[in-house]
């Protein structure tokens, strides 16, 4: 039995569907629905919430393997078996994912207007997939997860975006089942080599190295659209701009982050030569990424189009990391990980505040905002901060530790993660100083109101989140050190083992 | 000799001769009363295929078996499901006639025959009875042009392939010197024995059965059928009979011809590469609904071949959980289109749907679950019905075929989007009238099944995997 003494990951992935049917039961007038969809959503995902801390707190951090780990007989004939569990790696993006729905869903509030009971259905459904692919330890139930996304999230852009929301919820859907596909393939010969899809199972089936790079370049394809690297990031601008401020803040905070598990959780330790073989390929794009996207984002005039480059400048940075295969680097992409889902998310609710009050995402419509909306300003720019890796906020630790991993690849690839940095400062300052500062030039802006308290009660913990990580990072790199030694561990054992029979 | 092994099929036919003779005598209406009489008879039907024995009766010509148990029990399934949704539709176009039901249950009939074939002959005459009965009711709305011309287009096209499948058995018979699929079986148990008369009749069957499942090169009277056919009749055609075409391609393929699976693989992965890229890329401009589905289905089809071609264990396995999946996705899409009615008259464009979620949400959601299934997107049905025939293919190492058929999956997903598109994204066109009955009934029981089977998915697998059992022997 697992740590909790009940199904915990289970509950967790299940809840938010339970309240989704709920609130599909409601029936009445159309104001008083929307009202009660709202509450539901909300205490569901506040339940949800509550019940991942037993994560925090009970998960012990010394053990490197799964823990809360459940297992049923699903189709336990023929080699899958629903099977859950978290380890180091994946048991801070199930808090992530926990912890940005109820923030979404308060977000919404005010903005979502119209067919408000089927987006909280869309938004709770979505937490289901999103804390079940962290959750799944079978290939199978991680894929359905994995893919399942895309059913709420295109119908989330789709319905509530922008103008051109049909072309980027298709783009979005379109672009990541290209990709998913060839993964599934993938799967399927794994499924077929090792008569399981058991995600701790295949760890242990050793695959020939020539066979891995197929299977690199089936996951690659999937993850690499997800995370997204480039240049296959077309999608996400398009999907950013488009799609409402919460799903934004759910996209960049957690829907990116799962190409990069997906590195971490399947190509790293079962593909170790593969991996090693393509690092140098990684590392390029992962530069070319880190470069262009910002020189690109500098260029933008639309705010949410701009933190949508700069989160493929992050994922640049992640997937760099990961692919150091040194502890260092690891824990940064880790860390960045987590703090990308906070920071970017926190910036997609700031320009959702301005949109909910001018409904213009165009910078130059911005100007002087400081001077009418001090405290929204204060906020802004704390995250700025962050994005831009200030020490002592979010975002330096894990970019730090990524550029020390970097190193000892290679100066020059840790030069070109710097470069990012410095770059990043530049087009988040430039943006920064567009919106709050300069003279106020619009007349109807004088007339907007600062945070309301519903607003500041979304902030609040994000705040907090981006203080606490930047002072005292190690309260969550040790969630995930014992894991990552011994990713590290096993991947060198693992290259040493075939060099010696290569020899 | 075991009679009783035929006796779902004796019941049946009984059945069919008694609603057929009350139908003639009184002057009154019995459409209703006949509807529910067949119906009843699928049901009771059901239950005496569920308590068969096993075996084979009438000197080795049927054949009871988990696999004639599971196709025939899906088979009365699909047709008491469709026969329910066109209760309704055909009152609504005044062709509620007592002898549509009689037709349908004389259709079913055919295919329970067809299933339960052990020999070229039975399994000619269960094919008749169904090709037939279904000529007449494609054209069943007599006085529209339409529906008469698609009856006449497939009475024309399926007699020359009813005469290709004839002249292919007639040489099968001719140079393996019998018609029973055992000794066939027997005949053919070492390849390089068998002659090339039998190779070559064994291809025009093929030919023969590649048109009734409708798949490339065999595909183009699909779509003419479809628009032009009343869509109740579409209901039947699009779900329930194609269980009993693949019922009776697998039986022969992994029977008779099962030892000379080198002569027709290549002859089935040929068909199922052009029908997954030739459904997905015709069905991209389709306006007319039933249309669409017409190609939809030739690109599943082609899911179903590849199934079929990667053969074995896992290949049948595929191929026989795809096949119910299938009928419950395409019923309640089908579901939906017979309730697609405006003032009263029927519409069958894509457009017409638009802005559903707005008017008719329940529909909406529905539709919207069978179009992602259709798609296979996880955790929905379609999902588990393709990945075993894709890991079947894989296990096979038929990488090309895999590889097309994702490929053509992800092309095809942009029309099943479009329906979910216009549905959600656009602005109503106008309400679609209230809903019959029926169709909410079947909207709703497929519309579960396809969004709940990831619960609990491993009793339909372990039937699947029995069938297969079966038809390896």
């Amino acid at each position: 039995m697992n740590a909790a003494g009940f199904p915990l990951l289970s509950l967790l992935t299940f809840l938010p569907l339970a309240g989704a049917l709920f609130i599909l039961t409601l029936r009445g007038e159309e104001k008083v629905v929307a009202e009660n969809a709202r509450w539901t959503a909300l205490w569901t995902s506040l339940i949800v919430f509550a019940l991942s801390l037993i994560l925090w707190f009970r998960f012990d951090k010394a053990d490197p393997g799964f823990q809360f780990v459940e297992r049923l007989d699903w189709l336990a004939d023929i080699g899958i078996t629903y099977h859950m569990g978290v380890d180091g790696i994946s048991v801070l993006f199930v808090l992530l994912s926990t912890l940005l729905t109820p923030i979404c869903i308060l977000a919404s509030w005010d903005a979502i207007q119209n067919r408000v009971r089927e987006y909280m259905v869309a938004f709770l459904v979505l937490e289901t997939m999103m804390v079940g692919m962290f959750c799944a330890l079978d290939f199978i139930v991680f894929y359905i997860f994995f893919e399942g996304v895309l059913i709420p999230m295109f119908l989330i852009i789709g319905v509530w975006g922008g103008k051109r929301r049909v072309y980027a919820s298709f783009k979005f859907f379109l672009y990541t089942l290209l990709g998913s596909v060839l993964m599934l393939l993938a799967i399927l010969l794994l499924w077929y080599r090792a008569g399981t899809t058991d995600i701790p199972t295949l760890f242990q089936h050793a695959i020939p190295p020539a066979l891995q790079t197929w299977i690199f370049l089936a996951f690659f394809a999937s993850f690499a659209v997800k995370v997204p690297m480039w240049p296959f990031h077309t999608w996400l601008p398009d999907a950013h701009v488009e799609a409402p401020t919460a799903g934004s803040v759910i996209l960049a905070g957690v829907l990116l982050k799962m190409g990069a598990y997906g590195f971490l959780r399947f190509s790293l330790p079962m593909l170790p030569h593969a991996s090693a073989d393509f690092a140098p390929f990684i590392y390029a794009l992962s530069i070319i990424a880190v470069v262009y996207t910002s020189l690109v984002a500098l260029a933008q005039e639309d705010m949410k189009k701009l933190i949508a480059y700069s989160s493929v400048a992050h994922m640049g940075i992640v997937t760099l990391g990961i692919f150091t295969f040194n502890a260092q680097g690891l824990s940064g992409a880790l860390f960045t990980m987590l703090s990308h889902g906070v920071v970017s998310g926190a910036l997609f609710l700031c320009v959702g505040v301005l949109y909910d009050r001018v409904h213009s995402r165009e910078i130059a419509r911005y100007g002087g905002v400081a001077k009418i909306m001090p405290a929204y300003a204060l906020v802004f720019m704390l995250f700025t901060m962050a994005s831009v890796a200030l020490p002592g906020l979010a975002g330096f630790p894990g970019e730090l530790l990524v550029i020390v991993g970097a190193w000892k690849i290679n100066p020059w690839v840790a030069f070109g993660a710097a470069l990012g940095m410095i770059l990043g400062a530049a087009y988040m300052l430039f943006l920064y100083k567009r919106v709050a500062f300069g003279r106020i030039t619009r007349e109807d802006l004088r007339g907007l109101a600062d945070m309301s308290p519903r607003e500041h009660l979304v902030f609040a913990p994000l705040i907090l989140l981006a203080v606490w990580m930047g002072v005292h990072p190690q309260s969550f790199l040790s969630f995930f050190e014992a894991s990552v030694n011994a990713l590290v561990v096993r991947h060198e054992a693992a290259l040493a083992a075939t060099r010696l029979a290569g020899m | 000799m075991n009679w009783t092994l035929a006796l779902p099929e004796i019941v049946l036919a009984l059945s069919g001769l008694a609603i057929l003779g009350v139908g003639v005598l009184p002057r009154r209406d019995t459409y209703d009363a006949s509807c529910m009489a067949t119906i009843g008879a699928f049901i009771l039907t059901g239950a005496l295929v569920l308590g068969s024995p096993e075996g084979t009766a009438f000197g080795g010509q049927i054949v009871s078996d988990a696999f004639t148990r599971f196709m025939k029990l899906f088979t009365l399934g699909g047709a008491a499901l469709a026969l329910l949704l066109s209760l309704e539709w055909n009152r609504a176009e005044g062709i509620a006639r007592f002898e549509y039901p009689v037709l349908v249950l004389f259709a079913t009939l055919g295919m329970l025959v067809m299933i339960s074939a052990n020999d070229l002959m039975s399994l000619y005459m269960g094919l008749e009875l169904l090709s037939l009965s279904l000529y007449v009711l494609a054209s069943f709305d007599r006085d529209n042009a339409r529906s008469a011309e698609a009856g006449l287009k497939y009475f024309v096209l399926g007699a020359l392939s009813s005469g290709l499948m004839l002249y292919g058995m007639s040489l099968v018979y001719g140079f393996a010197g019998t018609t029973n699929f055992d000794r066939l079986a027997d005949a053919m148990a070492t390849p390089a024995n068998v002659s090339s008369g039998v190779i070559v009749g064994m291809v025009f069957m093929i030919a023969g059965f590649t048109f009734k499942v409708a798949a490339v090169p065999f595909h183009m009277w699909t779509p003419d059928v479809y628009e032009g056919a009343p869509s109740s009749v579409v209901a039947y055609f699009a779900t329930a009979t194609k269980v009993g075409a693949i019922a009776v391609i697998v039986r022969v393929m992994a029977g008779p011809f099962g030892s000379l699976a080198d002569q027709w693989q290549q002859v089935l992965m040929l068909s199922s590469l052009a029908s997954m890229v030739l459904g997905a890329f015709a069905a991209l401009r389709q306006e007319n609904i039933k249309r669409l589905m017409a190609y939809s289905w030739i690109s599943h089809t082609g899911f179903v071949m590849m199934g079929l071609a990667a053969g074995g264990d896992a290949g049948l396995r595929g191929v026989i959980l795809y096949t119910p999946i299938y009928l419950l996705m395409s019923l309640g899409a089908f579901a939906v289109i017979v309730a697609m009615r405006r003032q009263g008259r029927a519409v069958e464009t894509v457009g017409d749907l638009a802005g559903l979620a707005r008017t008719d949400l329940g529909m909406a959601v529905w539709m919207a679950i069978f179009m992602f299934s259709m798609a296979g997107i996880p955790p929905l049905a379609g999902f588990f019905a393709k990945v075993f025939v894709f890991k079947a293919a894989i296990d096979a190492g038929l990488w090309t075929l895999a590889v097309v058929g994702v490929l053509a999956s992800v092309v095809s997903a942009f029309y099943y989007l479009r329906i979910v598109k216009v549905m959600f994204f656009d602005e109503p066109a106008g309400a679609l009238d209230v809903r019959p009955t029926g169709a909410s009934f079947v909207m709703a029981s497929t519309g579960l099944f396809n969004a709940l089977f990831f619960l609990w998915p491993a009793p339909l697998v372990a039937a699947a995997q029995a069938a297969a059992a079966a038809l390896l022997g």
